[in-house]
């Protein structure tokens, strides 16, 4: 076998000499990447500066006037309803990113640490709900928090209640519940693979210089996960803060979120350029958010130190 | 401090238990009331039945819906795993300035609000003057499917012992050759994962599905449309139901060839050690 490995690299260098240009490793790899490559360019990329590019038009009923304008961002900031529905969708998204990360850290905790032989076998458990369609995983929600649904005609079974109470469903609260389901396995991924890599031998370290657990969980294990904590608070932040389908079902009038309006510009106001200008407003302020999120996550683990 | 170490472990498995219980139970109401005779989803039970399941074949948009769902999902899986291929293949084989970044915009789609990407990909499809239809559709989902496959197919090429393909090239095969002599059997488990993986995520997709397509409708913006009826809504607790068990399937053999993939190439590696 080592020989099959020392053998190797002439036969490389042979290579590079017959045609130096194209057996070069950037060379073949960069081409072997680009349909790829071209394929999120064209439909990524392209798409999002073309909603970039409206959100500085106007509609002009059924055209668009392409004189540049700040008209649409003035509306996007200040209409009393586009600031709330704005306002709304940060702080659930805020919420649910904290919530998801709180209960998911001892999971991922549990799993890395303690996970044992069935290591792989909790992970399978805790990623095959996600799978299933999110449509329906915010459908069974609205199964259980509705007028007639699961929660409240147990309450009423037990006697807890009397009649169906109507404030569990159509709130923000029914949406963060929904959401913090909904994205709990994105939460406690990232974490987990952080604290695998935590070397076992700092921990014992700790230990044996005298720092108890929970000294040692929050001096070592816990600033050591940081990178975790920070992607799994970002992954749920930056996507629940559009969605569209848990307001819609769950929200009621006072859960609506910003996607919501989004859509309806897009559909039946048919306003494209307000549209745009919501999205490229709402992807602004929540990248904002996340860089804040991400400097109080570092500014409170250098304070664990 | 010794006790605590003790309790630790038993207190943290009994909060995982009941986090797993919290992750399930909503999913589990589906089926339990898709076989209810109430129309309204309550306890207890009314009584027992598969009427709603019956109903299912006999609603001419469903068969449709299931038809549109069943040929994006093929196109999009096999489109966007030959996709992830070549870059899963590009990104653990090679090294060249930008790798990083290309790969990032590439795994983009997985952290963007979806109705953004849904709503800038329906700005250019109707700038570009293509009429919405499922093929737009399975272009969408082909962009969020990528990065699904990227993570299962650079899970199955990393640790793939290279000496193994030189050895190939030694003894004369073309690249070609040894691609589909060498490398091809040892990822095919990771090909065939990524292709059900890509297949599930279409399958239940909705937003993009809801924004890029015409008049045709797939499963989920069938059940969608159903949704505003509350008489419907056992016939789509039992689709539900459906889709569920489908995807569970599906994502279980995904998980196994998974593994046999990562066992396959990680010993082979391991030879070598």
């Amino acid at each position: 076998m080592t020989v099959a490995a020392e053998g190797s690299p002439p036969l490389r260098m042979a290579g590079a000499r017959r045609n130096p240009l194209l057996q070069s490793e950037a060379v073949q790899g960069f081409a072997l990447i680009s349909p790829t490559f071209v394929y999120a360019l064209i439909l990524l990329v392209l798409p999002i500066l073309v909603v970039i590019a409206h959100s500085f038009w106007t509609q002009n009923y059924l055209t668009i006037d392409h004189t540049f304008t700040l008209e649409n961002y003035r509306i996007a900031l200040t209409e009393p309803i586009y600031r709330d529905l704005l306002w709304r969708s940060l702080y659930i998204s805020l919420t649910v990113s904290l919530l998801t990360v709180l209960l998911a850290y001892p999971i991922a905790y549990f799993i890395s640490f303690h996970g044992g032989r069935h290591k792989s076998l909790w992970l399978f458990l805790i990623t095959i709900p996600f799978w299933t369609s999110y449509l329906l995983r915010v459908m069974s929600w609205k199964v259980i928090l509705g007028y007639n649904g699961v929660l409240n005609s147990g309450l009423m079974g037990l006697g807890i209640i009397s009649e169906p109470s109507d404030a569990l469903l159509y709130n923000s609260t029914a949406v963060i519940i929904t959401l913090t389901h909904a994205w709990a396995t994105f939460a406690i991924l990232p974490i987990f693979v952080s604290l695998e890599k935590v070397d076992r031998t700092l921990v014992e370290a700790a230990t044996d210089l005298g720092d108890g657990p929970l000294r040692s969980f929050l001096r070592v294990t816990l600033p050591l996960s940081v990178p975790g904590v920070i992607s799994a608070a970002l992954i749920v932040m930056i996507p629940t803060v559009g969605d569209y389908v848990t307001p819609k079902l769950v929200g009621g009038k006072d859960g609506v979120m910003i996607a919501n309006a989004i859509q309806a510009q897009f559909g039946k106001a048919s306003n494209w350029p307000l549209g745009a200008a919501l999205s490229v407003t709402t992807m602004i302020i929540v990248s904002l958010m996340a860089g804040a999120t991400v400097l109080v996550i570092r500014a409170l683990q250098r304070l664990a130190r | 401090m010794t006790a605590m170490r003790r309790f630790l472990p038993g207190w943290l498995s009994s909060y995982a238990t009941l986090y797993i219980l919290f992750l399930y139970l909503p999913v589990i109401f589906l089926p339990i009331f898709s076989i209810n005779t109430a129309a309204t989803p309550k306890f207890p039970l009314s009584g027992i039945t598969l009427h709603w399941y019956e109903d299912l074949p006999k609603t001419p948009a469903l068969i449709d819906a299931t038809w549109n769902s069943l040929l994006v999902g093929i196109s999009a899986s096999i489109l966007s795993t030959v996709l992830g291929i070549l870059a899963a293949r590009s990104i653990t084989r090679y090294r060249y300035p930008g790798r990083r970044a290309i790969n990032g915009l590439i795994m983009a789609p997985l952290v963007l609000p979806e109705v953004i990407v849904a709503i800038s990909m329906l700005l250019v499809m109707l700038q570009l003057g293509l009429s919405l239809s499922l093929f737009t559709v399975v272009l969408g989902h082909v962009l969020v499917c990528i990065p699904y496959s990227m993570t299962v197919l650079t899970s199955g090429f990393e640790g793939f012992d290279r000496s193994l393909e030189e050895a190939s090239a030694d003894l004369g095969e073309s690249a070609f050759g040894t691609f589909r002599r060498v490398t091809l059997p040892m990822v095919a488990p990771a090909i065939i994962s990524s292709l059900l993986v890509c297949f599930t995520i279409s399958l239940d997709e909705f937003i993009i599905a809801f924004f890029l397509t015409g008049t045709e409708a797939t499963l989920p913006i069938y059940i969608w449309g159903q949704l505003r009826f509350a008489a419907k809504l056992p016939g789509v607790l039992a689709l539900g139901t459906l889709l569920l068990l489908a995807s569970f399937v599906l994502m279980t053999i995904a998980e196994i060839l998974r593994r046999r993939a990562a066992r396959r190439t990680q010993n082979e590696g391991g030879l070598h050690a």
